[in-house]
């Protein structure tokens, strides 16, 4: 008996069709392709050699790869991984390796298990590319990858899939794809978000492509080349003048004859006492950095949630921003900050390393014996030294040993960060208490989404000078060198001197950048930036200030049903064959069933209709004209003419049968 | 293992019918609709669901948005395909359903029409014995799937139960319907393999009778006296005289008496089977025959209709 089931059961699985394979293959193609960004050039070459050399072998009627070829590929995988990346472990030599062993799945996809396996699969790497980059193009993209994935599921299924039309395949999951765009919109807005991660978030091991928390001339030149977003603001009011749009990132109090950093001492400090008089209210969106660091818009009087004010006045977030962070804040545009200075600060902001810079010295010496510590003289003297002896460059020529002495000396020519440092050097030379500022200034004001667009090119450096009675105030040296880098942004002062890359420049392309841009804002702020908190304002127009996870629960549920209920009346409803005569008969056979004579199927209507007279003696007469009349319409033309069917429509309206009495 | 399961399903298909959705047997045609299609999804559609939620989980996790709108999509496309393959089969009318004539061991051939009124049906398939048949099902037409049903017994072989399914479009969930028609195919009794001729009593009147043969043997021409339905009417229109078909009369056979009393010694099985191989024999030679048996006797005669009565009769012997 057994052997009898057994060999009934060896029926073995039909092999992929050429059409299957062919779908699978491209589905392949499609994730390496999506990877690709990513993905060491030579692995992505390597696995296209693979997918083509495969499919071009199964073409020609060539069977599994053996197993001798199989693991040294899976272990040259391994290896090359391992080789690239350090570790097996993590995001990118993860998302590596899983591309790679999927494409070799494909050595051995004969069957429909495989396929089905590979395809589960790649729907996950799929979704696993969007960890690296989910802008807009590259989620379009990746959903776009459905589209094959769920074709060659499709041709699994299908009886003779070897048509010629590709379009037969993809129009059907394109329109399968559209009509559950409706539910997953809903599902997206409504699932209730993780207010705090179950396991911890991915390290991206990526280097911080914002400011740096070190300023060392020629440091900053990688990321003013750099035309992405940093971030986008919106104003509640009308927008501040582009000269006094500056955002503090980072304040530097050590400077060790190189280069800037934050003094340490500074952190341990609450922070410092501000005056303020009016406040502009505007909402940041930050495009991750990778980094704590939340530039804000000077100054900052309070740090949004989430984030700690440092002594400094700058905020610094209390987690790394791995994904867009949006806040709204309030910036005070004349303020006194720290009227009142701490011997520790001043000492601190007064200490320069030992033995630079002795010519600048000697010069700010001079300086403050002639204004008798007037700091604000000092201030006006080295502002007129930078305008009448300066000038504005990015490809300045290269610094020597001292770096100080060297620019303002020799080169006299730089830009923001030359001029922060030597001028905070300056100041504090002369004996005024001195730092420099890092973040951004200026940004492109968009008119048609009014928004402020602020670039990592848009990064700045500037310094702060105590002044007794006024506080720490904001010096901008580089606005005595070159006033446009100020009033009208980077890319203003860089276009006079050819240091910008010559595509930038073109006027068209800048500005349809910046249209693409407002996508890109939409995008951000509408999805990307849904989060926990944003979802629980979802039900505010609806009296809910406050929508806990089980009315998010609730709202799902009950829009999943809607949703099914719209899908189920699709899926049975069934449009009735025949002409108006037939939905009249229709209408007559349901009231005869219910009076308890249906229509047998073997049954015409002038025996059917004999037989209910029978059955019903009280409408004998009425049954009788009944059948006269749709014998008449149906038979009696090609036709039936409109006038019998409203007829016959009438005399089916005035019959009431009633149940016969059995 | 999957003899386990087997054996489990079937036991759960007689101990608990309603919920194995098994139905009774019903007049065909059959007409599929939402009160008897169900619909479950199949190992690999459990497979990705699993899927989806790792997916599901991870976009949330690291409040990825746009992989979570990846996965909305990927998971309200795919339930979706639970209606698509509903849709398959409602509606679908399975009717008409014709058998061949076979012998008891030897498979009969049986053919069904599957039709629908509206839409295309992809990738239908009908289990029937654990074997199954792929077909699609156009618009407004009828797919006739042919197929092999074992036989062991004569007489009625009542339809097996059989399964009408769909996994389209992504074989994620799988639509069902059982059909339980109440047809029987009729099954000849098997004829045996060797064994005696018919007695054939010595001396027969009928020897020597002139009988008309109906074989073509060769032309000739007319000559007086001869039947006017032999003259070949058309080709005589070409050709000077009238031509005429000469008959060529088989030689003279006996006709079998076959009696189901005339065999001694014998069981009935034994009886039936070699009654049927001797008319089988009979209408393979051109004889005529006639058959009595205990409850009906069947006068001399030769040709389809005869024998087919014949068989059914003994077939259809207690």
């Amino acid at each position: 008996m057994t052997g009898f089931r057994r060999s009934v059961k060896v029926v073995t699985e039909p092999k992929l069709t050429t059409r299957s394979f062919d779908m699978l293959t491209l589905t392949m193609g499609f994730m390496v392709l999506v990877h690709a960004l990513h993905l060491p050039w030579w692995l992505t070459v390597a696995l296209g050699a693979v997918l083509v050399s495969r499919w071009w072998q199964r073409r020609r009627g060539g069977a599994n790869a053996p197993a001798w070829l199989k693991l040294p590929l899976v272990g040259l995988l391994l290896a090359a991984v391992i080789v690239q990346h350090g570790t097996l472990f993590g995001r990118e030599p993860g998302s590596a390796f899983a591309v790679g062993l999927l494409v070799l799945k494909l050595l051995e996809s004969e069957h429909r298990r495989d396929a089905r396996v590979g395809i589960a699969f790649a729907c996950f790497a799929l979704m696993s590319a969007l960890l690296f980059d989910q802008g807009l193009v590259a989620s379009i993209v990746v959903c776009l990858g459905i589209v094959p994935a769920l074709a060659t599921l499709r041709t699994l299924e299908e009886v003779d899939p070897d048509t010629t039309s590709w379009k037969r395949e993809f129009t059907p999951v394109l329109w399968a794809l559209m009509a559950a765009v409706p539910l997953s919109l809903f599902a997206f807005l409504f699932v209730p978000r993780l207010s705090s991660p179950l396991w911890g978030t991915p390290d991206s091991g990526q280097t911080t492509t914002g400011l740096s928390n070190r300023l060392a001339p020629g440091d900053m030149l990688d990321l003013m080349t750099d035309d992405t977003p940093a971030m986008r603001v919106t104003f509640d009011g009308t927008p501040p003048p582009n000269a006094s749009r500056y955002f503090r990132a980072y304040t530097m109090q050590v400077f060790d004859g190189n280069g800037w950093s934050p003094g340490s001492r500074s952190t341990r400090r609450p922070p410092a006492v501000a005056e303020y008089g009016p406040r502009t209210g505007y909402r940041t969106s930050i495009e991750p950095t990778h980094d704590r660091v939340v530039p804000m818009l000077d100054l900052a009087t309070m740090a949004p949630p989430g984030t700690a004010l440092r002594a400094d006045r700058t905020v610094a977030a209390d987690r790394r921003i791995d994904e867009v962070l949006s806040f709204s804040a309030l910036a005070a545009t004349s303020y006194r900050l720290e009227p009142t200075l701490d011997d520790g600060v001043r000492r601190d902001n007064l200490q320069l390393p030992y033995g630079t810079g002795p010519r600048a010295r000697r010069l700010a010496a001079s300086w403050a014996e002639s204004s008798h510590g007037d700091g604000g003289a000092i201030v006006r003297s080295a502002l007129a030294l930078f305008h009448d002896d300066f000038s504005y460059t990015l490809a300045p020529e290269p610094l020597g040993r001292d770096r100080i002495d060297d620019f303002l000396f020799q080169t006299r020519e730089g830009y923001c960060e030359h001029f922060a440092s030597a001028f905070t050097f300056l100041m504090r030379a002369a004996g005024v208490p001195a730092r420099v500022v890092t973040g951004y200034q200026g940004g492109y004001w968009n008119t048609t989404a009014r928004y402020l667009l602020v670039r990592h090119s848009d990064a700045h450096a500037w310094s702060e000078v105590w002044l007794q009675g006024r506080g720490w105030v904001r010096v901008d040296p580089t606005s005595a060198v070159r006033p446009e880098r100020v009033e009208l942004g980077a890319a203003a002062a860089a276009a006079g001197h050819g240091a910008s890359d010559g595509l930038l420049d073109m006027a068209w392309l800048r500005d349809l950048r910046n249209r693409w841009d407002v996508v890109n804002q939409w995008w951000n702020r509408g999805v990307i930036g849904f989060d926990a908190l944003r979802q629980q304002g979802l039900l505010q127009p609806f009296g809910v200030p406050h929508a806990e996870v089980t009315d998010l629960a609730l709202v799902f549920a009950i829009g999943c049903a809607l949703l099914v209920a719209v899908a189920l009346g699709w899926a049975l409803f069934q449009r009735r064959e025949g002409d108006a005569l037939d939905a009249w008969m229709w209408r007559l056979q349901r009231m005869l069933a219910k009076a308890g004579v249906s229509r047998r199927t073997n049954e015409g209507p002038k025996h059917f209709l004999a037989r209910a007279a029978r059955a019903l003696p009280l409408h004998r007469n009425a049954l009788e004209r009944l059948s006269g009349l749709y014998l008449a319409a149906r038979y009696g033309h090609d036709e039936p003419p409109p006038e019998s069917v409203v007829e016959f429509g009438r005399a089916v309206k005035e019959l009431r049968p009633r149940r016969v009495v059995k | 293992m999957p003899g386990r399961v087997q054996r489990l399903v079937a036991w759960a298909e007689r101990r608990l019918p309603s919920l194995t959705r098994l139905r009774r047997r019903e007049p065909l045609p059959i007409h599929l609709h939402r009160r008897r299609i169900y619909i479950v999804p199949t190992g690999f559609g459990l497979g990705f669901a699993v899927l989806l939620g790792v997916m599901l989980v991870g976009s949330l996790n690291y409040s990825n948005n746009a992989a979570l709108m990846l996965t909305c999509l990927l998971g309200a496309a795919t339930a979706g395909s639970m209606l698509v393959a509903f849709r398959v089969l409602n509606g679908l009318t399975i009717g008409g359903l014709r058998a061949g004539t076979a012998r008891a061991g030897e498979p009969v051939r049986l053919s069904l029409d599957v039709g629908a009124t509206q839409r295309e049906r992809m990738a239908v398939r009908l289990d029937i014995e654990r074997r199954e048949f792929v077909f699609t099902v156009p618009a407004g037409g009828k797919t006739t799937v042919e197929f092999d049903l074992p036989t062991a017994f004569r007489g009625w072989l009542p339809l097996p139960r059989m399964r009408l399914h769909s996994r389209w479009p992504f074989g994620m969930f799988r639509a069902w319907s059982w059909l339980n028609p109440d047809r029987a195919v009729l099954v000849y009794p098997r004829a045996e393999s060797l064994g005696p001729k018919p007695f054939e009593p010595e001396g027969d009147a009928d020897r020597g009778r002139p009988r008309a043969g109906d074989e073509l043997a060769a032309l000739r021409e007319y000559r007086p006296g001869d039947p006017r339905r032999q003259i070949a009417w058309k080709l005589s229109a070409r050709h000077h005289g009238l031509l005429v078909k000469d008959l060529e009369q088989p030689a003279p056979q006996e006709d079998w008496r076959l009696d189901w009393d005339g065999m001694h010694g014998l069981d009935d099985e034994s009886r039936i089977s070699r009654l049927a191989r001797w008319i089988d024999e009979a209408r393979d030679s051109g004889r005529r025959w006639s058959l009595r048996l205990p409850d009906g006797y069947f006068d001399i005669a030769q040709g389809d209709e005869h024998y087919h009565r014949c068989m059914t009769a003994l077939a259809l012997r207690p």
